[in-house]
């Protein structure tokens, strides 16, 4: 029982209890959900199905999480995905096989995107949310002025690779994903940034007398989200095989910050959780897939997650867990003493 | 005449005066390169296409106003076409019945949403956004289609127009018109107005003083949900049908309407009349890239980043020259103890709350 409860209290336990539910419902409709197929020696299923339409959110998701972490935001991230795509796919259309240079294209433009971003807000000091506001609403408009309002399809076979190939048995675009996870937990861990990280986010003005250079660390964390959000235009694009300026990643920055705060990164800064992150784009993966699958009309899945926002900013607000717990104990109160009083009688 | 050139450059009337003069510029611009734009009809014609946006943009003037923000507008404005649409081809409720349970609706769904934001100490950004996720997922939970009203008194009501002159209004405009005189006293002439610039300014020192904090907090966002619902029902007049992905990043447009028309985003300073200037702006881009024709769509995106851009530039030079001129007392010109305002525990640098914020209609 105490092992238990000490296994409740781990951040991580909420997530993997959410995680584990909707694969129980998958598995309740559909016997074979998680059954892995071999064919022409590549994995298939619907987990490997899940993993790989999940990978550009992870990776948005990784940015997102370090930008929350510095108690900032990023809405851009859905239009700097838009413009990725779309630079890779005009340097494309010129030249089919300039793969590299698309590729390059498209992470320098998601940088420089980032560094807009990050100047902003860390040296121009305006508030995140609306640093931010301005690149996202330029940020589709751009796109679409270099795709020229069109939707550009992709035929160049070794970009189609990226986001659609597979490597080693298992789609690439999952390993492009388990690569961006790994380095980035590795910055954060075994190096002192972390820490920084978390600092700024508990205490801005502390960190920066203390001496550390914090407007260039939110800076970089910026950067970092412009780039991630690069990577998975790059793999949006590629599986989609087209770059469209209008759609791509319609929505995304809100799937990010939900998958982040489904996670358990509080949305005040100072605490994050990369594990938690991955988990918590995996439950929206995952419940999209629920959803098509049940044949609840897709749309439905707005209203469920607008619940789930809903439930775990509640779950996370101190003052709204204290007003709960003390209308549950006057009801509670009330059911108990009601026998009593009846007794009496 | 100095009196007035220190007006100007007040920093609670110098945005709003940029943002008039960049009003008057454009138009002129488009004045003289385009034959025809210099008339009653293309200025009417910018109220009448953007009556609806000009409704939300007041209400987000007073969200914005208090501190906080409201993403949910343009979701509320597609449940309202619908739930006319609905109301009217399915269930053929007369308009005078779907009306106001639409805008009770509305208003309540805004209060909800402030009574979680105030009650519960959410951002106010996390909760609309949810707000924005759940009034789209239930215009798609009702219908996928688009709805065209066919009834006769909406179409009355549509086609309806009153001659000014020259030009002519539509229904929307005059509701519009309405709408603004109403906020503007509100704002500026009634207590719950005066509590949102308090509230705004600083929440904690309105606390002290003894402002129904609470009371001010949950009205503005249920404000903000009447006058978008407001909004999509002159929207649905506009369109005169109901579709759950109407007004997709107008909650953006109103956001950008309102920062372009000088409301600080920190709270306590801005005009209601500053966010109609605003939504001129957007709209006269839009009309200038329609009578250019050969400039794409997307110009306008872009232009209203840039701009966007700009204002919040000029909002944090005018908030450091304001924090400057607070904590080295009077005087404008006392630049020498400049330096001494990096450090915010200074005697004299103490009084947090905003002194420009307390008074919003000198």
């Amino acid at each position: 029982m105490r092992v238990f409860k000490a296994a409740l209290q781990h951040p991580l336990a909420w997530p993997c209890l959410t995680l584990v539910l909707l694969v129980l419902l998958d598995l309740t409709h559909n016997a074979n959900f998680l059954s892995l197929s071999m064919l022409d020696g590549h994995l298939f299923g619907a987990p490997i199905d899940i993993l790989n339409r999940a990978a550009p959110l992870v990776l948005v998701s990784l940015g997102m999480t370090l930008v929350i972490a510095t108690r900032g935001i990023d809405i851009s991230v859905g239009a700097v995905v838009a413009i990725a795509g779309a630079a890779a796919a005009t340097i494309l259309a010129d030249d089919p096989h300039a793969v590299g240079e698309a590729l390059i294209a498209a992470l320098t433009v998601g940088v420089l995107a980032g560094m807009w971003n990050g100047v902003l807000v860390a040296f121009v000091g305006m508030q995140p949310i609306i640093a931010t506001l301005i690149l996202m609403v330029a940020g589709r408009g751009v796109a679409q002025l270099l795709t020229g309002g069109q939707i550009i399809p992709i035929g160049s076979p070794g970009y189609l690779f990226v986001g659609g190939g597979y490597l080693a048995r298992m789609p690439c675009s999952v390993w492009v994903a388990m690569c961006g996870i790994a380095l980035t937990a590795l910055l954060m861990n075994r190096t002192a940034l972390g820490l920084f990280i978390r600092a700024i986010g508990i205490n801005p003005v502390a960190t920066r007398l203390v001496g550390l250079r914090s407007g260039a660390i939110v800076f970089g964390v910026y950067t970092f989200s412009g780039l991630t959000a690069a990577i998975a235009g790059i793999l949006a694009s590629s599986n989609v095989r087209s770059a469209d300026g209008n759609n791509a990643g319609l929505l995304l920055e809100l799937d990010a910050i939900l998958a982040v705060t489904l996670g358990g990164t509080s949305l005040l800064g100072g605490r994050f959780s990369l594990a938690g992150t991955v988990l918590g784009a995996l439950i929206i993966q995952t419940l999209t897939y629920t959803t098509y699958s049940i044949g609840v009309p897709p749309e439905a899945t707005l209203v469920v997650k607008a619940a789930v926002v809903l439930v775990v900013s509640v779950v996370q607000s101190a003052t709204a867990r204290t007003v709960l717990v003390r209308h549950l104990r006057r009801a509670f109160a009330g059911v108990s003493k009601r026998p009593i009083t009846e007794a009496a009688k | 005449m100095r009196n007035l050139f220190e007006r100007l450059v007040d920093p609670r009337t110098l945005p709003i005066v940029v943002t008039l003069v960049l009003f008057v510029a454009l138009f002129g611009f488009g004045s003289v390169m385009y034959t025809g734009f210099f008339s009653m009809q293309v200025l009417v014609g910018l109220l009448i296409d953007n009556a609806f946006l000009l409704i939300v943009a007041i209400g987000m003037t007073f969200v914005i106003v208090s501190g906080g923000i409201d993403l949910s507008v343009g979701s509320v404005v597609a449940l309202t076409t619908i739930l006319c649409a609905v109301g009217t081809e399915r269930l053929h409720w007369p308009v005078w019945v779907i009306v106001p349970i639409v805008l009770v609706l509305g208003t309540l769904y805004g209060a909800a949403m402030g009574a979680l934001i105030h009650f519960f100490k959410l951002q106010p950004f996390i909760v609309t956004l949810a707000g924005m996720f759940l009034a789209r997922g239930t215009c798609f939970l009702i219908t996928t289609q688009s709805i065209t009203i066919n009834d006769p008194t909406f179409h009355a009501l549509s086609g309806y127009h009153f001659g000014v002159g020259s030009a002519s209004l539509s229904t929307g405009a005059l509701i519009a018109i309405v709408t603004l005189l109403i906020a503007i006293f509100v704002a500026h002439f009634t207590r719950f107005g005066r509590n949102v610039y308090a509230v705004g300014g600083n929440e904690r020192s309105a606390l002290l003083m003894g402002l129904p904090v609470a009371r001010t907090k949950v009205g503005v966002y249920a404000l903000s949900g009447f006058c978008s619902t407001l909004g999509g029902i002159v929207f649905t007049l506009y369109v005169l049908s109901g579709y759950g992905l109407q007004g997709q990043g107008m909650e953006l447009d109103a956001i950008a309407a309102t920062v372009i028309g000088g409301t600080l985003l920190t709270g306590g300073v801005g005009y209601v009349i500053g966010s109609v200037f605003g939504v001129g702006i957007l709209g006269t881009i839009q009309t200038l890239i329609t009578f250019d024709g050969t400039l794409s769509s997307w110009w306008t995106r872009i232009v209203i980043g840039a701009l966007l851009c700009a204002f919040c530039l000029l909002q944090r030079f005018i908030e450091r020259h304001a924090a400057r001129r607070k904590s080295s007392g009077p005087g404008l010109g006392k630049r020498v103890s400049a330096r001494r305002t990096r450090r915010p525990t200074q005697p004299d640098g103490t009084d947090q709350a905003e002194p420009l914020a307390m008074e919003p209609g000198r």
